[in-house]
């Protein structure tokens, strides 16, 4: 066990905390969705990676093959696919609709319309 | 085989297909009565389950007919049916008041598309508590997820999509942590299956995926269930969406989250030795007390009477992850009770005061002065709940309150015990605003004095739970008595 061998590990935690780092540390929404993106990412490499054997095939039965890869991790991430693409359109759709209602979408400039009106409501 | 043996998969495949019918056939009135007849067959089901499961008990059922540890497993215990029955019986009060209170808050195009999105929010609440697998749980925390920002974003004024985009972006953040949490499990023992999990964690000698595993599910969740200091999507979202979603949500959403919770602390890690050594009862109990003394002074300073109820949300769900933290009977009985006590009394508030944005056009406690007279229906019933909120003797509030006190008392925590009565006083303090604006302040002048009540449609539904808050604060056989009986089977451990 070396540095080397994980290296799927590496890459994967990554990715995951650049994506939340983006998440975090950006105050425009879109680039905002584009760190949730990479960070769900990550988790796809999580799962996909260690299903897969060196040599391995695809699980038919068969006298010529001796080892398999696991199947199950890549339908359950195609679920997960899915899932992340239904986020992030609707996450893009708010955004349009927040640009629409706002004229911005910086978090900063929204925050300060948003205070503007409470105190105008007071 | 007849359609009973097929109960559990029905509970959540009959509001999922309700969904795109209204979807395809676009017309209000269908859409509200699928809707409302979707709840109801919920309900119904949910009933039937809870009776079988409380005569035979646990109940399996293999999707498609693959056996349990390959396929999806559909579980009912005494836990789930529970929660089965809060989540319905709420949806089924829901839909009627939704009715008349959609068509005021909503442009005319997008009102059927609010019912196609509760019906998949109540299909993926529903899913959440009767799956046994972790993989298909996290779907419909997605599908329940996703709709819920739809529903919050409809919310009339501008702040509802902030509040709809904050929430996804944590709700995201959260389901992921969940996603990985279930990932390191998977890789640890190659299963997804919840019972087959708790069998081979067992086994499991290296600890520390195990740790981080638990770490990113308790953290995921926490984001979910609006734990403290995770919970700053909450009060946006409840203030700004429509009254009928928050009344849904307050009521569902959270604790189905808990519901998570529970089922992996105590089913799928019950018996692995990863709690040993790892103070996370100590952290989860200290977040738990920070929640109900914080949240609640934050509320006490809201203006707005919705955005105090959200806050106030935030310190109920301290009480019942004190109650689960606490990890003996009394705690875990006062923390799943509270799921329904307060499921009911925060239903009956947020839907009070929906009427009361319909009729008066605002929910700030400044312009409620005088409420008691023009909406003496209205505020007589937010009292109420609000007497259940504070934990009065005679109400649902107090019942749960009285076992997290004992329970702490058993564990010789008596400063928690003070803890929660403190929180309790802070709770008289936020309803006593109410109280002071709608009952002991001159109307403002130019205002009509006449009482105008919200329609039967919104004031019946809200009625019922208030009298459901009173109903079971003295009859507590169903809500403490069934609690009681998932905490024992909770602490018996996974077999």
């Amino acid at each position: 066990m070396t540095l080397a061998s994980h290296y799927s590990y590496w890459v994967t935690i990554f990715l995951m905390v650049a994506g939340l780092f983006i998440v975090t540390a950006s105050g425009n929404l879109v680039k905002k969705l584009i760190g949730l993106g990479v960070f769900q990412t990550s988790v796809y490499l999580l799962y996909i990676a260690p299903g897969k054997l060196i040599g391995g095939t695809a699980p038919i039965l068969s006298g010529a093959f001796l080892t398999y890869s696991n199947p199950l991790p890549h339908v359950l991430i195609l679920t997960a696919i899915v899932v992340g693409v239904a986020t992030l359109a609707l996450g893009l759709a708010i955004v349009v609709r927040i640009r629409e209602e706002y004229g911005t979408i910086e978090e900063t400039a929204i925050l300060e319309q948003d205070r503007a009106d409470a105190a105008a409501r007071q | 085989m007849t359609i009973l043996d097929h109960l559990a998969p029905l509970q959540v495949v009959l509001p999922l297909v309700c969904a795109p019918l209204i979807v395809v056939v676009r017309r209000l009135g269908f859409a509200w009565a699928i809707a409302t007849l979707a709840s109801w067959a919920s309900l119904a089901i949910a009933v039937t389950l809870a009776l079988r499961v409380a005569a035979e008990g646990t109940l399996s059922y293999a999707i498609g007919n693959w056996p349990a540890p390959w396929g999806i497993e559909y579980r009912v215990d005494a836990l789930s049916s529970y929660l089965l029955l809060l989540v319905s019986a709420i949806g089924s009060l829901v839909m009627p008041y939704a009715r008349r209170s959609i068509v005021a808050e909503l442009p005319r195009e997008q009102e059927y598309l609010f019912y196609a999105m509760y019906c998949l929010c109540l299909a993926g609440l529903l899913g959440i508590t009767i799956t046994g697998d972790a993989f298909n749980l996290f779907v419909f925390m997605e599908i329940s997820s996703l709709s819920t920002y739809v529903m919050i974003a409809l919310g009339k004024r501008r702040q509802a999509l902030v509040a709809s985009y904050q929430y996804l972006i944590m709700g995201t953040i959260g389901a992921t942590f969940y996603v990985i949490g279930v990932g390191l499990l998977y890789l640890m023992t190659g299963t997804l299956n919840l019972a087959d999990l708790a069998a081979r964690l067992r086994d499991v000698q290296e600890v520390r995926p195990l740790l981080a595993a638990l770490s990113f599910i308790t953290v995921g969740v926490g984001l979910k269930l609006a734990l403290f200091p995770l919970h700053q999507w909450l009060p946006p979202a409840y203030a700004y969406a429509p009254s009928t979603v928050s009344a849904f949500l307050a009521a569902t959403g959270t604790k189905v989250a808990v519901y998570v919770l529970l089922r992996f602390y105590f089913t799928v890690f019950g018996d692995s030795a990863v709690f040993q050594g790892v103070p996370f009862a100590a952290a989860l109990l200290a977040l738990s007390l920070i929640a109900m003394i914080t949240a609640s002074l934050v509320a006490i300073f809201q203006h707005d009477l919705r955005k105090m109820f959200a806050y106030s949300s935030v310190a109920q769900i301290g009480y019942i992850t004190l109650g689960i933290s606490l990890g003996n009977v009394s705690g875990l009985t006062g923390a799943i009770a509270h799921l329904f006590n307060h499921g009911v009394t925060k239903g009956a508030l947020f839907m009070l005061s929906g009427g009361i944005a319909l009729c008066c056009g605002a929910t700030r406690l400044s312009e409620l002065k005088g409420l008691g007279r023009r909406m003496p229906f209205t505020s007589a019933g937010i009292v109420l709940a609000g007497l259940s909120l504070i934990g009065i003797p005679a109400t649902a509030g107090f019942t749960t309150k009285w076992y997290l006190v004992i329970g702490a008392l058993e564990r010789g925590m008596w400063p928690v015990a003070a803890v929660v009565v403190a929180s309790s006083v802070l709770a008289v303090a936020y309803v006593w605003r109410f109280v002071e604006a709608a009952y002991l302040s001159e109307p403002q002048p130019g205002l009509s004095a006449r009482p105008s009540e919200p329609p039967l449609s919104m004031l019946v539904p809200a009625w019922i739970l208030v009298a459901a808050c009173v109903y079971f604060g003295l009859e507590t056989s169903f809500n403490v008595g069934a609690a009681q009986a998932a905490a024992e089977f909770l602490l018996r451990g996974p077999r």
